[in-house]
Parts: structure tokens; C-alpha cells; sequence
């Protein structure tokens, strides 16, 4: 079942970890994964990420890309990356290949959502999912000034060239998880590379959830 | 560098047809030195009608087949490892073939000598590797038919290969493959010099083997790369042009009959015909139940790469390679290069290709070393 109660142990992105992945999503993932595991990135770009964990957790990395840029560069780092998109990246895989399933800054992107989550807990025994909250105070208060699809820092796109397609919150997928059954083991939420203690639903800009079914 | 193949004899070799064929020589070469573990040997594989000589230049000025990818700082680098190539068994380039003398005989074995199989070919190669005593090769690599032979490596031998780079290949050619085969088998048995695979000593089936090599380079290319290669120009003066005159012609036709010609020289028909017969039934998961029952035992990491222009080894084969391995669980990286030169790109359009085997084979060696400490 879903816990809603906030974690009892504190994840804190060690400085180093941020200043070289850069992404605040990032370091709370590399946190949050024991070493020597296996992991799969959906969307995983030119395997930063993957790169980093291999070198300092030892885990076995393995990534799926749509860019063949960045693909290439992925593979140049030794990162073994697939080309194909995450729709149906994971069809492939037996259920359980991996320890954790890694979806970051990409669920508002794909075409079915649901079923991409509920495949990422098919194949893996861990989810961990990051998103832009689009229940931020900034994106409601532009939705509410403007009148218009909201254009913030997280959310930069005009509607016509966005690639996001499904505008989701911090309550929008906690109310899922509950509703799938799957237990939400973690959680953190982040703002200016700080960690957002109350009222994540309108302070976070980003939500990292770890899940298991 | 100059570099020249050298030739091992083998006493035996047994085939999958179940003939013994003794003796077996090998013609091989290799590039970049041996480190005191032998643990650093890349075993690259020759495509249809390549040979021994991968890289460097030999005695008669020619470069080798993949000498853009092979060599001090490319992909292959030789600074770092030891790449070696060897000519198949049933070729033309100093390994055991039908233009070979029939110790039985003492004449030439023309369509006597047996039918070959990429899995012979494979198993030849793990004698040449015995002699040479790598016991584990740090990669097999290879496109196209070489690519075949890269699959077969990684099922037949899991434990020698570390990792596995196919390109721009195959676990089983289709029906349009077979069939473009088959067209320069009737090309080369049409000649009436063929004379049922009995011209040695004397005429060569020069018309048919080149007719055949003429459709075959159409396939390695793409309608981009041949429209930028020779569009509709002329070789000759632009007059109307009557099907008798054979010196007004058109640019590709000179091509075509150029590489045709240039072919018969340094290729056997016989040869032809037993290579393309052994790719044609090469099926990897013959004997399986299937594509990914024959990977399961494989334990080398894979990296598959294809190209947009490629139609005659399409994506969509090397898919089902990298699928087929992703149910297994297997570590399979791929990528689809972006190229206009068709199915020769593997061989000209490198850059890219340079960049990945090049951190592919960085990985494993590093991986290796983490492994062994």
C-alpha cells in the first residue's frame, strides 16, 4: 500500500555529487541506489548518469535513448545504451531484470504514461521517478496572470513546441500510486537545488519517487 | 607499414557436413603487439569478399579492407591491441578453398570440395586462435558476412569472446538476400567458361563472375550515394545512345564494369559460389528453438550497429539481434548510424563508427581489468 508519511531517513545530495552531475534529480537518484545493483535509465541522454554510478557504485548500467547523438555518445562513454523509444523500450526484458527502473524529467514526455510506470514495475523491483511538479506555485500563478499555457523555468516551452504532453503534480502521482497499489518507499522534493520540506504540491519544482509494487 | 599474410596448416578440420578436410591451411595477419597476458587480442572478420589483409599495406601497394578502422589511434587501435584477421575457409586469398590442390587428387577440388558453413569458418578461426595461444579475445568484429561470423563466435565460443561487435549483418539472411545470391551464382554458372567449376589452368568464367559482382556492388550501395556518385553523366561525349555503341556509356555502367572486371582478377568463381551458399544458410538460431534460445548461453557484452542507407542488411535484422539479446538479459548496446553509403558504409562511413567501437572497446578493457582485480 502507499505511505504517506514523509521518509524517515534523510537523503541529503552531497555537494559533490550535485556539482558533478549538475542535475538536483540526479544526485537524489545516485543516493538512493545501493551499489552493485542492476539499473536500467529510460531516456537516459548521453548516460551521464549511468556513467557516474558505473565508475563510483560498480552497478551494472544499462540505458535506452531516442537521440542517436546521444546514443553514440553514451556508447563513446561505454555506457551500453539501446536506441528505441521508452513507449515500448521495455517490452523486451524479462519481468524482474533489473533492481531499479530510472525515469527522470521524462514521464510528462511519453505518450502512455501508465503503462509505461506500470511496465517500469514489471521489469524492475524498484521505480524511481522524477518529474517537473507542474502544481508549482509559479506555474498556477502564470496559468492564473497570463491566461495562457503556463511558460516558467521548469516548464520553458511554448504549447505548439513542447514536448511535454501530460502535465502532472506531486498529488497527481501520489493519488496514481494509491490507486495502482504500489507502495511510495521514498520521496524528495526539490526547489533551487534545495531540499522542500512542507507543502511539496505547490513549493516543489522537482519530485523524485522511489516505488515498488 | 608493409604488412604480409602469413599461412598455418592445420592437419584436419572437421566439418558440419561431416566431412574431415585435410589439410586446412590459413592465411592470416595481424597488426599491434601481444601484451604478456594475451588478453588484448581483437579478432576482426572479413565481410564476403575480403581476405586476410584487414590493415597496413602489402607487398603490392593495396590497403587493407578496414585500414580506416584498424591501426595506430583508430578504432582498433594498435597501440593497444592485437588485431588479427584471417581469409575464410572456402576462400580464394590463401585458405583452404575449392581453387586449393585435392590432396587426393592432385589437382585443383573445383565443386568436389566440400560445402562449407560460417560455423566452419568460426571453428577454424578458434584453431588459428589455439595456435596462436589466445585462449580469450578481448572482441570479434565484423560487418556483414563478418557479422556472422561475430554471432556465431559469441554462441558457439561464450567463454573466448569478451565482447562482440556485429555490424550492419544478420542472424539469417532473407528471402531478397538469397535471392540477389542466386543471381550471381546463375550469373558465374551461366558462363559457359565455368564449365562446371572445371577452368582452372585454363579460362576464367570472367563474363559471369563479373556480371555477379556488378549486381552485388549495386546492393552495397544506395540510390543516394549513386546519384551523388555518378547521377546521368556521360563517360563519353553526350550523343543519343544506341544499346550497340559500348563506349558512349553511362557513368555507373563504367563503374559497374570497372569493379566487375577488377574482381575477376583477384576472386575465384568457385569461391563465390561456396561463400554466398554458406551465407545464405546461415541460420543462428538453427538447432534452438529460437533467435534468443540460441544467445542465452552468450556471455559477451554486444554492441549492434546498423545504418540508414543500408537495405540490403536493413535495421530491422539487427533488431531482432538486439531484441532477442535484451530478452535474454544479455548487455547489448545499439545504435543506427546515419549514413548515405548504403551497406558499404560500415567500411568507408567511419568516423562515427570509429567513435563508438573506440569507447566500446575502452569499456570492456577497463571492465576486464576491474574483473581480474
Amino acid at each position: 500500500m502507499s505511505s504517506t508519511s514523509e521518509p524517515t531517513t534523510d537523503v541529503r545530495p552531497s555537494a559533490f555529487v550535485r556539482s558533478i552531475l549538475r542535475r538536483s534529480d540526479y544526485a537524489i537518484i545516485s543516493e538512493l541506489i545501493e551499489p552493485r545493483t542492476r539499473i536500467l535509465d529510460l531516456g537516459c541522454g548521453d548516460g551521464e548518469l549511468l556513467a557516474w554510478l558505473q565508475e563510483n557504485k560498480q552497478v551494472e548500467a544499462r540505458g535506452v535513448e531516442l537521440s542517436g547523438a546521444r546514443v553514440q555518445k553514451a556508447i563513446t562513454r561505454g555506457v551500453s545504451v539501446y536506441q528505441g523509444n521508452i513507449d515500448n523500450g521495455l517490452n523486451d526484458y524479462p519481468d524482474g531484470a533489473f533492481d531499479y527502473i530510472i525515469l527522470s524529467q521524462t514521464l510528462q514526455e511519453v505518450r502512455e504514461p501508465l503503462r509505461v510506470l506500470r511496465e517500469m514495475l514489471r521489469v524492475g523491483r524498484l521505480a524511481i521517478v522524477a518529474f517537473p511538479n507542474f502544481g508549482h506555485w509559479r506555474v498556477r500563478l502564470v496559468h492564473l496572470w497570463s491566461g495562457g499555457a503556463p511558460r516558467t523555468k521548469l516548464f520553458p516551452h511554448n504549447w505548439y513546441d513542447s514536448p511535454n504532453i501530460h502535465f502532472l503534480t506531486v498529488h497527481d502521482f501520489e493519488e496514481l500510486a494509491v490507486s495502482e497499489g504500489w507502495t511510495i518507499e521514498r520521496r524528495f522534493f526539490v526547489s533551487n537545488d534545495r531540499r522542500v520540506i512542507a507543502l511539496p504540491n505547490l513549493m516543489a519544482e522537482i519530485a523524485v519517487f522511489l516505488v515498488r509494487r | 607499414m608493409i604488412v604480409e599474410s602469413q599461412i598455418v596448416r592445420f592437419d584436419s578440420l572437421q566439418l558440419d557436413s561431416g566431412v574431415v578436410l585435410t589439410p586446412v591451411d590459413v592465411a592470416w595477419e595481424s597488426y599491434g603487439e601481444l601484451n604478456a597476458a594475451r588478453s588484448n587480442a581483437i579478432l576482426v572478420l572479413h565481410a564476403f569478399s575480403g581476405d586476410a589483409h584487414a590493415a597496413g599495406i602489402n607487398h603490392e601497394g593495396r590497403p587493407g579492407w578496414w585500414d580506416l578502422m584498424i591501426g595506430p589511434g583508430k578504432a582498433f587501435d594498435t597501440n593497444k591491441y592485437c588485431v588479427i584477421c584471417s581469409n575464410v575457409l572456402g576462400g580464394c586469398r590463401g585458405t583452404t578453398g575449392p581453387s586449393s590442390i585435392n590432396p587426393q587428387t592432385g589437382a585443383p577440388f573445383a565443386m568436389a570440395f566440400p560445402a562449407v558453413t560460417i560455423s566452419d569458418m568460426v571453428r577454424l578461426q578458434a584453431k588459428l586462435m589455439d595456435y596462436l595461444g589466445i585462449q580469450r579475445l578481448l572482441a570479434v568484429a565484423g560487418g556483414s558476412m563478418g557479422g556472422m561470423q561475430v554471432l556465431e563466435w559469441a554462441v558457439q565460443f561464450p567463454e573466448r569472446v569478451l565482447a562482440a561487435i556485429p555490424i550492419a549483418t544478420t542472424a539469417r539472411h532473407s528471402a531478397q538476400q538469397i535471392a540477389f545470391n542466386e543471381v550471381g551464382r546463375q550469373a558465374v554458372m551461366a558462363d559457359p567458361d565455368w564449365n562446371g567449376g572445371n577452368y582452372y589452368g585454363t579460362k576464367p568464367p570472367a563474363r559471369g563472375l563479373s556480371v555477379a559482382r556488378m549486381v552485388g556492388h549495386i546492393t552495397y550501395m544506395s540510390d543516394d550515394s549513386m546519384r551523388e556518385k555518378f547521377g546521368r553523366r556521360f563517360r563519353a561525349a553526350e550523343t543519343f545512345l544506341n544499346p550497340l555503341d559500348t563506349d558512349s556509356i553511362f557513368e555507373v555502367e563504367s563503374y559497374l564494369r570497372y569493379r566487375g572486371s577488377q574482381f575477376v582478377d583477384r576472386f575465384d568463381a568457385n569461391s563465390y559460389l561456396y561463400i554466398t551458399k554458406a551465407m545464405d544458410l546461415f541460420d543462428l538460431s538453427s538447432g534452438y528453438q529460437s533467435l534468443g534460445a540460441a544467445l542465452e548461453g552468450t556471455r559477451a557484452r554486444f554492441l549492434v550497429l546498423s545504418f540508414t542507407s543500408d537495405w540490403l542488411y536493413p535495421t530491422y535484422q539487427s533488431l531482432e539481434i538486439v531484441s532477442a539479446l535484451r530478452a535474454r538479459n544479455r548487455d547489448v548496446a545499439f545504435c543506427e548510424l546515419q549514413s548515405n553509403y548504403g551497406h558499404d558504409a560500415f567500411l568507408v562511413d567511419v568516423a562515427e563508427e570509429t567513435d563508438l567501437v573506440r569507447g566500446f572497446l575502452a569499456s570492456t578493457a577497463r571492465d576486464r581489468l576491474a574483473r581480474a582485480s
